[in-house]
């Protein structure tokens, strides 16, 4: 009857109706199983590949360059072929799909950590606050995600001890690609705060005097957390993207550390010279992770966004 | 069926496919509307008077279907129709005008063409003459100079001269049918009166038949000639306006006009209403069912509640013996502007904003009621910010209990005001976090008065504010959304009470509610004023809720302070003429008692 209402009815609405709508999805289903079972074989990497990668020890150069076991020439220890290396490609890519889901889950972390304070504090307090992070958000979406990359490693670089930059890669990658995603974060939240603040449940903490930080964490972040998650999801993708990228640029992950993206920077060399399945295989593997990831969040946008519905 | 019968509904019923099974909405409806008369359909939210008004014109939404029964209109069956046919009937023969003049019109298409195009799609005739009848339609429903502001965009019209243009759009077509949905109900009082009488008007000349659909009693009264009363989709009562509603047969019809507030007397309070539980019971929502379940905290009870409430009345009044006669609150030349700029150099960028309240002086007397009337854009939801220190005055000066009351950037966040001074808001679907328990939004102002530390004594006096509420103490494990609009309001009214107030600052809080939970809501409100002598300021659009509640009435026009007066002398003998204005366009159900309709 009152227009204002509805969207609370519909909200309602929504949190008892992710799950039904999840379950009369099969594309979500699916999506869901692959980025389970991806997840699953990063984190048993070292349980379930026949060998280990990073042993020196167990590659042998004679192996290098074998195709997949079913071809003629194929070696039965290497179902899927070797690389350049002599390395097991299966094993690679389990222990890159491990190395490509950490970089990414803590890129997404710190770029939301870091938007959703950034975009709180500019929602709530407004004025000159609100104008220098907005800036600041215009001036990151400004530069490249792979420029960002160059200046925080170029930077590591040079403050960094010789040597230990390859042990701090991790960090520096996380750093990197954190800093280009965190404007939509900010940006969300910042938006959604807005909207909160106008709520009467807010406007009434706030006549009690309730201290700001206090209003914030306890009320406005758990009631904008719809949003936030569904960009979480759609910038898991974008940060395994980046960091493939990344590293198939050379920036990222050195290359004697088996990751999607150096395992076909690997494979393209060898692309014209007929080994294909050194950059095919793990290509498939990133490109079946960053599709079903990008699935789920967007089923959870639909869910979350009523103009969509 | 009479001669004149335009629409005939037969056991109408309509389920609709949800996916806990089919749900019936409206059930056996019966239903006939004469040739030039108003039909008036009025029950509660959640009655279905908006499904029947869809079903008729076959705007059902996709999940429902007409179950049983038939629609006829003159002479013609409705229910069976296929989509074409029903192109051709909606807009040429039956017609609809909907809430909200905002949305029912296309922004950015001017309302000739809009007009001229819905003419043209049901008649055919070339643009001119299409034109020349949307201008004299415009005429006809009350548009001055209606050849020039045929080519104005819907922004360029107030609410009021928007859904004249809406009827002129529904008539436009000659139908012989008008479905009006809450047709009046985002309106002021006085714009209402000119929509009604135009309506009256347009169905006395044209001999259209109207459907009604409102759940404003006084509305019905002053306009429909026979009303019928839905209760959970069902038929409670039908028949001539003055019988039905003048002296009920049913007891539901009974305890619905028992809740009419009434503008003639003022009542100690509401007698004979429905009680809100067993109301909410009966509604679709089988979770409700677990409401008054046995859960009980113990040692809690509305005695704790009460005992606990009084001992800081008993507290504050020793401290402030003096100060009890005078007044609690007052105000003193107040001025609030918005948007108000000083400008940089030589004055760039200057503006003087806009004035939301301008030089306001009132004052509340301890244990009293100051109602604040005013229509949309007066200042009155302003004035209870200004107070709480939402926003900040320009000018003037606040006193509360003898001491100055800093404006809200200057007030700090420990400020004795905080809590002394409570606000209960219109809506009670946002003023509580949505995400937490009834508990937890209980025991938020309870810990942050340092009321109580203690996890199980903050929870018995939850637990206790709730009953003493009455709500059952259950409800502390339930999210708002499992609750209804009063109960949500009661929660409301416990989450202030926790912080044991002196001054309630009430901004409409019953406007959002059907019209027997208000009186529940209403009674509640004085009872406590009666037991715990907390003083209120009431600040609400209806005339006749501040009859009812307030001791003294202020009266708000365009931030301007008109009236300041005590309740008998204010409803008895108004002096401003915008108060008296005010007063005679208020629907009531005077004409009811008297016998003649106004």
């Amino acid at each position: 009857m009152l227009s204002g209402t509805w969207s609370r009815w519909q909200r309602f609405r929504v949190d008892n109706e992710l799950a039904h709508l999840f379950l009369h999805s099969p594309v979500a289903i699916v999506s869901a199983l692959v980025a389970t079972l991806a997840v699953l074989a990063a984190l048993l990497a070292p349980v379930i590949s026949p060998f280990d990668p990073y042993d020196i020890g167990g590659i042998d150069l004679l192996d290098s360059l074998l195709p997949p076991a079913w071809t003629p020439e194929g070696d039965a220890r290497f179902p899927i072929g070797t690389d350049d290396q002599g390395r097991d490609l299966y094993s690679a890519i389990l222990y890159g799909l491990r190395l490509s889901l950490l970089v990414g889950v803590l890129s997404v972390s710190f770029a939301a950590l870091l938007g959703v304070t950034l975009g709180l504090i500019a929602g709530w307090f407004g004025g000159w606050v609100d104008a220098l992070v907005m800036r600041i958000a215009d001036v990151q979406l400004a530069l490249p995600a792979i420029l960002t990359a160059l200046l925080v490693d170029g930077i590591a670089r040079g403050i960094l001890p010789d040597g230990s930059h390859d042990r701090l890669m991790l960090v520096v990658l996380t750093v990197a690609i954190g800093l280009s995603l965190w404007v939509d974060f900010a940006r969300t939240a910042r938006a959604s705060t807005l909207v909160e603040k106008r709520k009467e449940y807010v406007q009434a903490a706030i006549i009690m005097g309730m201290h700001p930080l206090k209003i914030l964490t306890r009320h406005v972040l758990p009631n904008i957390l719809g949003p936030l998650l569904v960009i979480l999801t759609i910038d898991l993708a974008v940060a395994i993207l980046l960091e493939a990228t990344l590293s198939f640029l050379g920036v990222g992950v050195p290359p004697n550390q088996p990751s999607l993206g150096t395992l076909i920077e690997i494979g393209t060399g060898y692309l014209f010279s007929g080994e294909w399945w050194i950059v095919l295989f793990p290509a498939l593997a990133l490109v079946t992770l960053i599709v079903s990831v990008n699935v789920l969040g967007d089923f959870l946008r639909d869910v979350f966004d009523p103009r969509l519905r | 069926m009479t001669a004149d019968t335009l629409l005939e509904v037969r056991g109408l019923t309509v389920s609709f496919t949800t996916r806990f099974g089919e749900f019936t909405a409206v059930e056996g409806i019966d239903l006939s509307v004469a040739a030039g008369s108003i039909h008036g359909l009025v029950g509660e939210s959640g009655a279905g008077k908006s499904t029947i008004g869809a079903a008729i014109m076959g705007l059902l939404p996709t999940s429902g279907r007409i179950a049983a029964g038939s629609v006829t209109l003159a002479g013609l069956p409705l229910q069976d129709l296929d989509d074409a046919a029903w192109h051709r009937l909606r807009g040429s023969r039956v017609s609809m005008i909907f809430q909200d003049p905002q949305t029912s019109l296309n922004p950015l298409i001017r309302i000739g063409d809009q007009l001229v195009e819905t003419i043209r799609q049901h008649a055919d005739i070339d643009e001119d003459d299409a034109r020349r009848r949307a201008i004299a339609l415009l005429d006809e429903t009350g548009i001055h100079d209606a050849a020039t502001r045929i080519d104005d965009y819907p922004h360029q019209f107030s609410g009021g001269m928007r859904q004249r243009v809406v009827i002129a759009l529904a008539l436009c077509t000659d139908p012989e049918l008008i479905i009006a949905d809450e047709p009046t109900t985002a309106l002021d009082v006085a714009v209402q009166q000119q929509i009604l009488d135009l309506l009256k008007r347009l169905v006395a000349e044209r001999q259209i038949g109207v459907i009604l659909i409102t759940h404003d009693i006084g509305v019905i009264v002053e306009t429909s000639d026979r009303v019928t009363v839905l209760r959970h989709g069902r038929v409670v009562e039908s028949g001539p306006t003055q019988r039905v509603l003048g002296s009920p047969a049913a007891d539901y019809t009974r305890a619905l006009m028992a809740a009419v507030p009434r503008m003639e007397t003022r009542l100690p309070r509401f007698r004979g209403i429905l009680d809100d539980v067993s109301a909410d019971l009966a509604g679709p929502d089988v979770r409700q069912a677990s409401v008054a379940d046995g859960f009980r905290v113990t040692g809690a009870s509305a005695e704790l509640a009460s005992d606990w409430l009084l001992r800081a009345r008993d507290d504050a009044g020793a401290a402030h013996d003096v100060t009890r006669d005078g007044a609690l609150l007052e105000i003193d030349e107040l001025s609030v502007t918005f948007g108000a700029r000083g400008g940089g150099w030589f004055g760039i960028g200057r503006r003087d904003g806009v004035q939301a309240l301008r030089n306001v002086t009132l004052s509340l007397a301890a244990g009293t009621t100051l109602g604040v009337v005013g229509e949309s854009g007066s200042g009155k939801s302003t004035l209870a910010k200004a107070i709480t220190g939402l926003v900040d005055p320009s000018s003037g000066a606040m006193r509360f209990d003898a001491a100055t009351l800093p404006p809200g950037g200057t007030r700090r966040r420990d400020h004795a005001s905080r809590r002394r001074i409570q606000l209960i808001f219109q809506d009670p679907y946002a003023s509580l976090d949505s995400r937490f328990t009834v508990e937890r939004i209980l025991a938020e102002p309870v810990r942050h008065y340092g009321h109580a530390t203690n996890r199980s004594e903050v929870r018995r006096l939850v637990a206790s504010m709730l009953e003493l509420v009455e709500m059952p103490q259950s409800a502390l494990r339930k999210y708002p959304h499992q609750f209804s609009g009063g109960q949500r309001q009661r929660v409301a009214v416990a989450r202030a009470l926790l912080a044991r107030p002196e001054l309630l600052i009430a901004d409409e809080p019953t406007s959002a509610l059907d019209v027997s939970v208000q009186a529940q809501i209403l009674n509640l409100l004085r009872d406590l004023q009666d037991s715990f002598g907390l003083s209120m300021l009431f600040i609400s659009h209806d005339l006749a809720v501040v009859r009812q509640i307030a001791d003294t009435v202020a009266v708000l026009k365009d931030g301007d302070l008109v009236e300041f007066a005590p309740n008998e002398r204010f409803f008895a003998a108004a002096e401003a003429p915008y108060s008296r204005y005010l007063l005679s366009e208020t629907p009531s159900l005077a004409g009811l008692d008297g016998g003649t309709v106004h």
